[in-house]
């Protein structure tokens, strides 16, 4: 915290440095558990549908008969070049489903942080402003349910009692035809769409966002809403918001300079907590509304029992949360002067 | 003890006793639901037929079946009930497992320090920042195959979760709470470390695990309920479980049948409020500062100074 | 009753007081009951006076401050007269309190490190403080003047644009000084403006607050519990105790020939280069939801008789010029006259003979 002693180069070289232990602890708990625990993951992927020489070749073929040590220096190499592996039931390289399905859980999450940030900072900011109001009391109930009710649960009655009167799809994230026509630049399907032109297809995949976008993002709305009413009362307390009325600064600009800008500060540093949150939430988002994205596959390699697979992809997650938690850091860094150490 | 019992309650006033009673009496319900859940429930979890005669398919909510009844021929009333049992069953045990290993490795990394410490927050950090929802999923696929899709192996893929928590409240505390004089102090009476540890930071230890606990069931009941509904919970022929018939319900959603989710949806919704509350309000009592002081209106009697008074009376 | 304040006699002149307080009372809720923070106070300041006010944490010498600003808690009730330069504070609407503030009346605070906003660069405080108060001021206007009190505080007009963490302890209330000062208030109360910083930077800090009067001609209320700096800025001193002013004079007066035993005690405890002994007053600060009777200081003191355990003492005008609220006093200089004998024998008090033997 002291001042001026850390440039803001220097601390993100810092914190790359404190990420790469990190990122190897995780990596090397995802490796003794999928890969060490279980025992033979060929049998278990497609055990009862190949011969015993079959399964021997694909054994060799995928490097598990090497000896574990091998593998999991090998497996570490992989990972360094971003390489997670392949599938072993249908022998699919991991990377290639990241640049296939990766998109649309990105969308997902973004329309949905969208979402969260629309409805939660101003409730929070009402909340905390007009403290123990019936408003704030029926705001904080709001933020507790939004925050219990499951997705799936929130999805299922959106899709019960929401999709039919507006007329919102309720499943996948195009129509057939609109993913036949678009043809993949970014693999971002909307982006695609906008970039080909075709307002037809742009609002068939924007109306396919709705609701499961809404969905997740009412669940992370229930987290800003706590955190902004939280630090916007915190704010208000502290001791610089009574230093500017005493030097005569109006109420309500007091609150709206003073208060409210401070109080949206930590929302940064949260937003890279909710990462892992987010995460979790466009999982059963993509459950609950068939959305092909990341976590689908996920689920489906589960079922198959693909233990190459899961491996990779559950890689693919953990670093990501941990490179997205760095980016928030980062860029908290750059906005607020006092983080720099 | 009946007074410590009781100090949540006098302790707190307004909102917060509201917040503190609401949740208790949420969560009571939900308990009374779970232990007398045979004689609640007019039918069993798993059961399709009254008298050999099987139920009807997807029926509405009518007298005979109040929440309706599912694709699977089973009463949606009995099977809310039930889950009532299953969850809190998983949930406590979850609970006390996390507790019975987080807390002690939080005071040992805590009261140890060096190496030991190090790896360990090093370790419980990794856990930490993986999602959870995938941890949990990772640990039910892996222990399926050694537990099976039961209730132990539910609590035991939840466990994990909650772990890291507790470790870092008990560890932070154990470490400041070293440091702290009143540790010094019972070493200078010539308490010995293992009584030290003991009775001292146990003690005030002790205050913070409640308020994690119950915000952790409240959590770990959405993380069972997510687990079902992908599939990677209880088996539906081991107990009934809401997230499991939420999956199930999620067929029937597109033709308009409501009665099937909404039911256990609800059930889920009002336990894991019910739960937060408590923590909420727990959290309000164990922590004074998040408190805000009631305002007291002050009654001056009219200014007449007292020198004015005294005055009069010396001359 | 004209004889028991200074009264504001020719109120148009020169002298006429800035700030005039007449039995100003605020009192606090709580569970237990009114908390009588101040409890009848008095006192008045003259265009460039300073008047230190001193006594033990609790005693309601900050609450006092607050209050004259109009910064007081939700739940704080304040009653009395207070005017400013003839005009009633305390029957101001709010809308134009605020407008006062910072303005005409200033407030500087004990911790400077969290009194400015972590997240506006220095000049977004002036800035913002200025356009307040004087709406069509220009950007230039607002940094030539920022600038030169800058100067005046010792701050390089180099850090201008700098952020509050870039500066040190000292340097941050120098900044708030400057705050407080831009608009020229003709009042300012520091509250214990050197009790967070170190005593070299202390001595720098009372030297700036000394100089205001002939650079700004302010008026300053000066909190503290350092009989040190009362000493070395003020030209009068209120010595409080319990939510009352208990002496109040001529700060040379009152330091060489104190004439309330609390006054008397807390000079001696202060430590010098002469002291031999630690001093101490015995007993904590009293409760103020119900303070003793008679005399608050009674338990405590040293020269207390049967009456100031049962009557509250006036404020009467001592020879030497100062205020005195204390029988003691009253009786060595004849202002009570009509005690008797057995009010005046010495307070038998048991408590505190038990507390020695222990």
């Amino acid at each position: 915290m002291s001042s001026g002693s850390g440039s803001l180069p220097r601390y993100i070289a810092q914190r790359l440095l404190l990420m790469i232990p990190m990122i190897w602890l995780i990596v090397t708990m995802v490796f003794i558990l999928l890969r060490v625990a279980p025992g033979d993951p060929v049998t278990a992927a497609v055990g009862g549908k190949l011969n015993e020489e079959a399964l021997d070749a694909r054994r060799a073929a995928l490097g598990l008969d090497r000896p574990l040590i091998v593998q999991y220096l090998d497996y570490l190499g992989d990972i360094a070049t971003l390489d997670f592996g392949k599938t072993i039931s249908d022998n699919r390289p991991i990377t290639s489903i990241i640049v296939d399905n990766g998109g649309a859980t990105l969308s997902l999450t973004i329309g949905a942080f969208a979402f969260a940030l629309l409805m939660g900072i101003p409730l929070g900011l009402l909340a905390g402003r007009y403290r123990d109001s019936a408003g704030d009391v029926v705001i904080r109930i709001f933020g507790v349910v939004s925050y219990a009710a499951p997705i799936f649960f929130i999805g299922l009655l959106m899709q019960i009692w929401v999709a039919g009167p507006l007329g919102l799809p309720t499943s996948d994230i195009a129509s057939p035809i609109t993913k036949f026509q678009v043809e993949p630049v970014t693999h971002i399907l909307l982006l695609d769409a906008i970039i080909a032109g075709d307002t037809e297809s742009t609002v068939d995949v924007l109306k396919h966002h709705v609701l499961p976008c809404f969905t997740l993002g009412l669940l992370l709305s229930g987290v800003f809403i706590r955190l902004v009413r939280v630090n916007l009362l915190m704010t208000l307390k502290g001791d610089y918001v009574e230093a500017a009325r005493a030097r005569g600064i109006p109420e309500r600009y007091v609150i709206r300079r003073h208060a409210f800008r401070n109080a949206l500060v930590p929302v940064i540093t949260v937003l890279g907590l909710q990462v892992a949150l987010t995460l979790s939430g466009a999982l059963l988002t993509e459950s609950t509304f068939n959305w092909p994205g990341l976590g689908t596959q996920l689920i489906d390699y589960l079922t198959a029992r693909d233990y190459a697979a899961v491996q990779g992809l559950v890689t693919f997650f953990a670093v990501v949360v941990v490179v997205v938690s760095l980016l928030v850091d980062v860029i908290n860094a750059a906005i607020d002067p006092r983080v720099r150490y | 003890m009946l007074n410590r019992l009781l100090a949540p309650f006098r302790n707190t006033t307004g909102l917060a006793r509201w917040i503190l009673v609401t949740g208790i009496v949420i969560t009571i319900a939900f308990v009374v639901m779970a232990v007398f859940a045979p004689w609640l429930a007019p039918l069993d979890f798993n059961q399709q037929k009254v008298d050999g005669v099987k139920l009807p398919k997807l029926a509405a909510p009518s007298d005979d079946y109040w929440f309706g009844t599912s694709d699977q021929f089973y009463d949606v009333f009995s099977r809310v009930i039930w889950g009532a049992r299953t969850a809190l069953v998983v949930v406590t045990l979850s609970v006390l497992f996390s507790v019975l290993i987080g807390v002690p490795l939080g005071l040992i990394s805590g009261f140890v320090g060096g190496w030991t410490d190090r790896m360990l927050v090093f370790v419980m950090d990794a856990l930490y920042a993986f999602p959870t929802l995938l941890l949990a999923i990772v640990f039910s696929f892996l222990l399926r195959d050694a537990l099976g899709g039961g209730v132990t192996a539910a609590a035991l893929s939840l466990t994990v979760i909650y772990i890291p928590q507790y470790f870092r409240v008990v560890r932070n505390t154990t470490v400041s709470a070293r440091e702290s004089t009143y540790v010094e102090a019972a070493r200078a009476i010539g308490a010995k470390n293992s009584s030290i540890m003991g009775r001292y930071l146990f003690g005030n230890v002790i205050q913070s695990v409640p308020v994690i606990g119950t915000l952790n069931a409240a959590d770990a009941i959405g993380t069972l309920a997510a687990l079902g509904f992908l599939g990677f919970g209880i088996q539906p022929n081991e107990a009934s479980e809401w997230g499991y018939d939420l999956n199930r319900a999620l067929d029937d959603a597109s033709s308009g049948i409501w009665w099937t989710a909404l039911f256990p949806g609800l059930a889920i919704v009002f336990l894991i409020t019910g739960l937060t509350l408590v923590g909420e309000g727990l959290n309000e009592t164990v922590n004074p500062s998040l408190r805000k002081r009631r305002i007291r209106k002050v009654e001056m009697p009219p200014n007449e100074p007292t020198t004015a008074l005294v005055e009069g009376r010396t001359r | 009753m004209t004889e028991l304040y200074d009264a504001p006699v020719a109120a148009r002149d020169d002298n006429a007081p800035v700030i005039d307080a007449q039995d100003i009372r605020i009192w606090y809720g709580s569970e237990r009951g009114p908390v009588k923070a101040v409890d009848g106070v008095s006192f008045s300041l003259r265009k460039g006076e300073i008047l230190g006010l001193v006594g033990e944490s609790g005693c309601g010498k900050s609450t006092i401050g607050r209050g004259l600003l109009g910064l007081l808690p939700p739940g704080a009730e304040m009653d009395g007269a207070l005017r400013f330069k003839g005009e009633d504070l305390l029957a101001l609407p709010k809308k134009e309190m605020f407008a006062k503030r910072g303005a005409e009346l200033g407030m500087i605070f004990q911790e400077p490190l969290t009194r400015l906003n972590p997240l506006m660069r220095i000049s977004e405080h002036f800035e913002e403080t200025l356009r307040t108060h004087e709406k069509s001021i220009g950007k230039e206007e607002i940094q030539r003047r920022a600038l030169e009190v800058l100067r005046l505080m010792g701050i390089p007009p180099t850090r201008y644009r700098s952020y509050p963490h870039e500066f040190s302890g000292g340097m941050r209330q120098r900044l708030m000084i400057a705050l407080a000062l831009v608009l020229r208030p003709a009042f300012v109360v520091a509250d214990e403006p050197t009790t967070a910083l170190d005593v070299l930077v202390e001595a720098q800090i009372i030297r700036i607050l000394h100089s205001l009067r002939s650079e700004f001609e302010t008026s300053l209320l000066l909190i503290t519990h350092n009989l040190g700096i009362i000493a070395e800025a003020c030209d009068r001193v209120a010595v409080m105790y319990a939510g009352e002013i208990v002496e109040i004079g001529d700060a040379r007066e009152v330091f060489s020939d104190p004439q309330h035993p609390y006054t008397r005690e807390l000079l001696r405890s202060t430590i010098s280069l002469s002291t031999t002994g630690l001093n101490f007053i015995p007993g904590a600060p009293p409760d103020l939801v119900n303070p003793p009777t008679g005399c608050h200081f009674h338990p405590r003191c040293p020269d207390a008789m049967n009456i100031c355990a049962t009557r509250h003492p006036v404020q009467h005008a001592m020879p030497n010029g100062t205020r005195v609220q204390c029988w003691a006093a009253d009786l060595a200089h004849g202002r009570a006259p009509d005690l008797t004998e057995d009010d005046t024998a010495p307070l038998v008090r048991e408590e505190i003979s038990v507390a020695d033997e222990a």
